[in-house]
C-alpha cells in the first residue's frame, strides 16, 4: 500500500468528440477513459480511433492515469481497436463484458503481439476488465489472476443486474454480493477494485451515499459518468482528518511500543493489532497520494 | 496617433473632437462644472393632456430635427418592438443624421439598424455593445462615424458631462399612466427595473413613454414619474415577452463551466473577504449564475450574510435573497422574469438608477462598495486586460455591461471564462480589443487553473489566503501556454486603418480602438 497511486476516480471522455476530450483534462479525476465504445456512434469508429491516437500524442495528460476503453472482444471493432489502443501507449485498456480468464489471456496475446510490432516494453499496457455480468462476477477471481497485466477489476452494474433479470435500483442490494464477490476475487489476487458508476447525475446526495457505501466496502476507487460526480468521489474515497489523526496516532503508538521493546502495543484501552497498523498505513498512503499535507515522516513508514 | 497607457495606439483627434488616451482607472478627475441637462422647464394646466395618437404625432410634438440625439433603453432584449416602430417613423418623416444612443446593446433584426444607416437616419451611434447584423456591418467599415461603446457607468457620466446630450428620450414601460408615471415591473410585456432610463428621463429635452398597457393614474409602482414626461403614446405592443426574458434563467449543466464558477465561488470564500456583510455582484452569463448558486451554498455554510447583491438581477439572486442569505439587492436590471417580479413583492429588492451603480463621476458609485465581482470574458492577456467585445474573427460580440465598473469598484474582482472557446484560445499574451484594464483584475479563473494578478492592490491578502486552499493557483503565463498547446497560436486579425468603434473607459478616456477588420 505504501506509495499507492490514487485511482478514486475513472472519467470517460468520448473519442467522438475532441473538445470533450480536451476539456477532460481539466477535471480532477485520477482515471481519464477515452472511450471507444458506447458513447462512439458506429460509424464514428474509424475517426475516434484516430482522434485519441493524436490526443494522446499531442496532448497526453500527465497527471492522470491513461486508459483507453475498447469494444467488447467479441464485436467487429476489437481487433482495429486494440490495435490502435496499444499504438497509443495508455497506462491501461478497459476492456469491456469481460467473463473468463481464457478471454483475458487472449486479450493479453494479442497485445504483447502488438507491444512488440511497435516497439512497446512487453507488460507495460495494463488491462482493466469490466464485469457485467452473472458469468463475470462468478469469474471474477479467475480472471482478475488470468494475466499478469490484469490491474483491476470493474463492475458494470447495469449490464450485471440486467443479466440477473434484476432492478436496479439507488440503494443497490441487488448488486451487494457482485459488489462483495468481485471485491473478494480483487484482494484475492492483488488488484485493485473498481465500482460500479451512479447514474443520476442530479442526485448529489444519492451519489455522495453510494460513494461512501463504495469505500466501506473496500472498494478503490468508482467509475464517474459526468465530471460533477469527480469531486464527490474523490472526496469519499480521500481520508478525513480524523482518520489521519488517528492513523497517526497509531503509527506512534507502534513506534513508541518498537522502542520500548514492547510486544503488544494499545491505543485508548485496545491492542493494536496488525489490520489496525495496515488499514492505518492504508490512510496514510492514500492522504500522501491525495496531496494532503501532514508533517512528519509518516509517508516513508 | 499617441499611445495610451496600456500602450493602446489611438488618433489624437477624430472627426474634431480630442481623444482622451486612458492613463489609469482613476486618473482623470472631472471638470469642476455643473451637470449637463437639456431638460426643460415645463407648464402643464389642470384638464391638458400628455396623451399623443401615436408615436409620429409625439415625435412632431418633440420637435425632433435632423442632426439631434434620441435614446432607448434595452430592456426589452432581444424582443425589443419599441426602437423599429420610432425609427421607422422618423424614417417616414424624413428626418436624417440622428445620433442615435441605447442605453446598452441591441440587437434587433426586423427591422434592421443597418437599413437606417444606409437611409441616413442614423449618421452616429453610442451605445455599451453592438452585435449581430449591426456589429458586422460596423466592423466592415458601415458608418462614417466611429461608434462610440461606453460602459454602464459612463454613459449617464457622458450624459451629465455634455458628451451624450439626449433631445428625446423614448422609454418603453410596460405600464404607464395617461400623465406620464410609468414602469417596467408591471404589465403583460414586464421587462423589470428601468434603472438605465433614469437618467435619460432627467436630462433629455423631451420624454416621450411608449406603452402597451395604460392603467390608472396614478401608475403603481413608479420607476419613472410624471414630472420627466412630456408624452404618453399607447401603442399595440412594446415587446415580444418570449424575447424579453421568461421565467428563470437556466442553470447550465455544463461541467466545465460549473467548473469554473466553482472555483470563483471559492476563491471568494477564501480569499480573506468573505465575511459578514460582503457584497457582490455576479451577472446573467451561464458561469456567473452557477457561481450565484455556489456562492449561496458557501454563504449558508459559513453562516454569514451578504449585506447586497448589485446590477443586474437573475433568479438565482433572488433565489438567495429568498434563503436569507442577502440583506438587499440594488437592481439596476432584470435578466429573467423571476427577477423582475421579485421587485414587486419585497421592498428590500430595489430598483436603482444605473448612474448610483456605476458612475464614476458622481460622488461615488455603488460599485466602490463591492466586495466581489464575478465577470464573464471573451479574451483574457497576461497583462490581465479583458477584452468582452470582439470574437476571435474581430467581429462584435457582445457590450461592455459593468464589467469595467465592476472590475475597478471591487475589492476582488474575478474573471472568469474557460481557457479555449472551441478552436480558439481564450487566454492570449495580447487582447484583439482592450475592454477592462489589467490592473483592476483580481484573478482570472479557468478550468485550468486560478491565476492572481500581482500588479493587483488586493494581491498580497489573495495570496496569503488562497495558497492556504486547496485551490489551483498557476500564473497566468502558464494559462495562455495551456491554450496555446492545445490550439497553437491563431493568425492575426488584419486590420484596415479606418476607426471604425472607440472603446471608451469609464472616465470618458480612450482605452482602445476597433479598425475595420480586412476581408479576405
Amino acid at each position: 500500500m505504501p506509495g499507492k497511486k490514487l485511482k478514486r476516480t475513472s472519467l470517460y471522455a468520448s473519442g467522438a468528440s475532441v473538445v470533450n476530450m480536451l476539456q477532460a483534462v481539466f477535471y480532477n479525476q485520477d482515471c481519464i477513459v477515452y472511450d471507444l465504445e458506447d458513447s462512439v456512434p458506429l460509424d464514428g469508429k474509424d475517426a475516434a480511433r484516430f482522434l485519441i491516437s493524436n490526443v494522446l500524442r499531442r496532448h497526453r495528460p500527465e497527471d492522470k492515469h491513461i486508459q483507453i476503453r475498447v469494444n467488447g472482444i467479441y464485436s467487429i471493432y476489437f481487433e482495429e481497436d486494440l490495435e490502435a489502443a496499444v499504438r497509443a501507449r495508455p497506462d491501461a485498456l478497459r476492456v469491456p463484458k469481460v467473463e473468463t480468464a481464457e478471454e483475458v489471456r487472449t486479450i493479453s496475446r494479442k497485445v504483447a503481439a502488438i507491444e512488440r510490432k511497435a516497439g512497446i516494453e512487453e507488460g507495460s499496457i495494463k488491462l482493466w476488465c469490466t464485469l457485467e455480468s452473472h458469468i463475470g462476477v462468478l469469474n471474477a477471481k479467475s480472471i482478475a489472476e488470468a494475466d499478469p497485466r490484469v490491474e483491476a477489476l470493474i463492475l458494470g452494474a447495469e449490464d450485471f443486474t440486467a443479466s440477473m433479470r434484476a432492478r436496479r435500483t439507488k440503494e443497490g442490494p441487488e448488486i451487494f454480493y457482485a459488489r462483495n464477490a468481485m471485491l473478494m476475487a480483487c484482494r484475492a489476487a492483488g488488484v485493485d477494485a473498481i465500482d460500479a458508476l451512479f447514474p443520476d447525475v442530479n442526485d448529489v446526495e444519492g451519489l455522495k451515499e453510494d460513494a461512501k457505501k463504495s469505500k466501506t466496502l473496500g472498494f478503490d476507487g468508482k467509475t464517474a459518468i459526468h465530471p460533477r460526480q469527480v469531486d464527490i468521489i474523490n472526496d469519499a474515497f480521500t481520508p478525513t482528518q480524523k482518520e489521519i489523526n488517528y492513523a497517526i496516532r497509531v503509527l506512534d503508538a507502534i513506534e513508541e511500543g518498537k522502542r520500548q521493546n514492547k510486544g503488544a502495543v494499545s491505543l485508548d484501552g485496545s491492542m493494536i493489532d496488525k489490520p489496525i497498523v495496515i488499514r492505518a498505513q492504508t490512510v496514510m498512503a492514500l492522504a500522501k497520494a491525495a496531496g494532503i499535507k501532514i508533517g512528519g515522516d509518516y509517508y516513508e513508514r | 496617433m499617441s499611445v495610451n497607457s496600456l500602450g493602446r495606439e489611438l488618433p489624437e483627434t477624430i472627426g474634431g473632437h480630442k481623444l482622451v488616451p486612458y492613463a489609469g482607472p482613476f486618473a482623470l478627475t472631472p471638470p469642476d462644472s455643473c451637470v449637463s441637462s437639456k431638460r426643460k422647464l415645463a407648464l402643464l394646466r389642470p384638464g391638458e393632456s400628455k396623451m399623443k395618437a401615436s408615436i409620429k404625432d409625439a415625435i412632431l410634438a418633440c420637435g425632433l430635427r435632423d442632426g439631434m440625439t434620441i435614446s432607448f433603453h434595452h430592456s426589452f432584449r432581444e424582443g425589443d418592438m419599441i426602437i423599429g416602430q420610432v425609427l421607422t417613423v422618423i424614417r417616414e418623416l424624413g428626418i436624417k443624421g440622428l445620433r442615435f444612443a441605447p442605453s446598452a446593446v441591441i440587437n434587433i433584426r426586423n427591422p434592421s439598424i443597418v437599413d437606417f444607416v444606409k437611409d441616413g437616419v442614423i449618421d452616429r451611434i453610442e451605445a455599451s455593445g453592438i452585435r449581430g447584423q449591426l456589429g458586422d456591418a460596423v466592423v466592415d467599415g458601415l458608418m462614417d462615424n466611429p461608434v462610440i461603446l461606453r460602459p454602464h457607468g459612463a454613459r449617464p457620466r457622458a450624459i451629465e458631462s455634455g458628451a451624450l446630450d439626449i433631445d428625446v428620450a423614448f422609454i418603453g414601460a410596460s405600464s404607464a399612466d395617461e400623465y406620464g408615471n410609468a414602469t417596467g415591473l408591471i404589465g403583460p410585456n414586464a421587462c423589470g427595473s428601468l434603472g438605465y432610463s433614469f437618467i435619460d428621463a432627467k436630462s433629455a429635452g423631451k420624454v416621450v413613454i411608449i406603452t402597451d398597457c395604460l392603467v390608472d393614474y396614478p401608475c403603481v409602482p413608479t420607476s419613472i414619474s410624471q414630472q420627466d414626461v412630456d408624452y404618453v403614446v399607447v401603442v399595440e405592443q412594446i415587446g415580444d415577452s418570449e424575447k424579453i426574458g421568461k421565467g428563470a434563467a437556466r442553470v447550465t449543466k455544463n461541467p466545465r463551466d460549473l467548473l469554473i464558477a466553482d472555483w470563483a465561488a471559492q476563491l471568494a470564500a477564501y480569499s480573506g473577504f468573505f465575511e459578514n456583510g460582503y457584497s457582490f455582484q455576479t451577472g446573467a452569463g451561464a458561469i456567473s449564475i452557477a457561481c450565484t448558486n455556489y456562492l449561496a451554498n458557501l454563504t449558508a455554510e459559513r453562516g454569514i450574510r451578504a449585506s447586497f447583491a448589485l446590477g443586474g438581477l437573475t433568479a438565482a439572486i433572488v433565489e438567495m435573497f429568498q434563503r436569507g442569505l442577502i440583506r438587499t439587492i440594488q437592481c439596476s436590471q432584470c435578466f429573467d422574469a423571476v427577477a423582475a417580479r421579485s421587485l414587486t413583492t419585497d421592498p428590500n429588492i430595489v430598483e436603482i438608477d444605473n448612474s448610483v451603480y456605476a458612475n464614476i463621476f458622481n460622488k461615488g458609485s455603488m460599485v466602490n462598495k463591492l466586495t466581489f465581482g464575478i465577470l464573464g470574458a471573451l479574451e483574457v492577456d497576461t497583462d490581465f486586460n479583458v477584452n468582452i467585445l470582439t470574437g476571435s474573427s474581430g467581429e462584435m460580440m457582445g457590450g461592455l455591461g459593468g464589467g469595467p465598473d465592476v472590475a475597478a469598484g471591487a475589492e476582488v474582482s474575478i474573471v472568469t471564462l474557460p481557457i479555449v472557446r472551441g478552436r480558439t484560445p481564450s487566454v492570449v499574451k495580447r487582447v484583439f480589443t482592450l475592454c477592462t484594464p489589467g490592473e483592476t483584475v483580481a484573478a482570472v479563473v479557468t478550468e485550468a487553473g486560478i491565476a492572481l494578478n500581482p500588479k493587483h492592490r488586493n494581491y498580497g491578502i489573495l495570496k496569503e489566503n488562497l495558497e492556504k486552499s486547496r485551490l489551483k493557483l498557476v500564473d497566468i503565463e502558464y494559462l495562455q501556454k495551456v491554450a496555446e498547446n492545445l490550439l497553437g497560436v491563431p493568425k492575426p486579425i488584419e486590420c484596415t486603418d479606418k476607426i471604425v468603434t472607440l472603446v471608451e473607459y469609464r472616465d470618458g478616456s480612450i482605452i482602445d480602438v476597433i479598425r475595420q477588420v480586412k476581408r479576405l
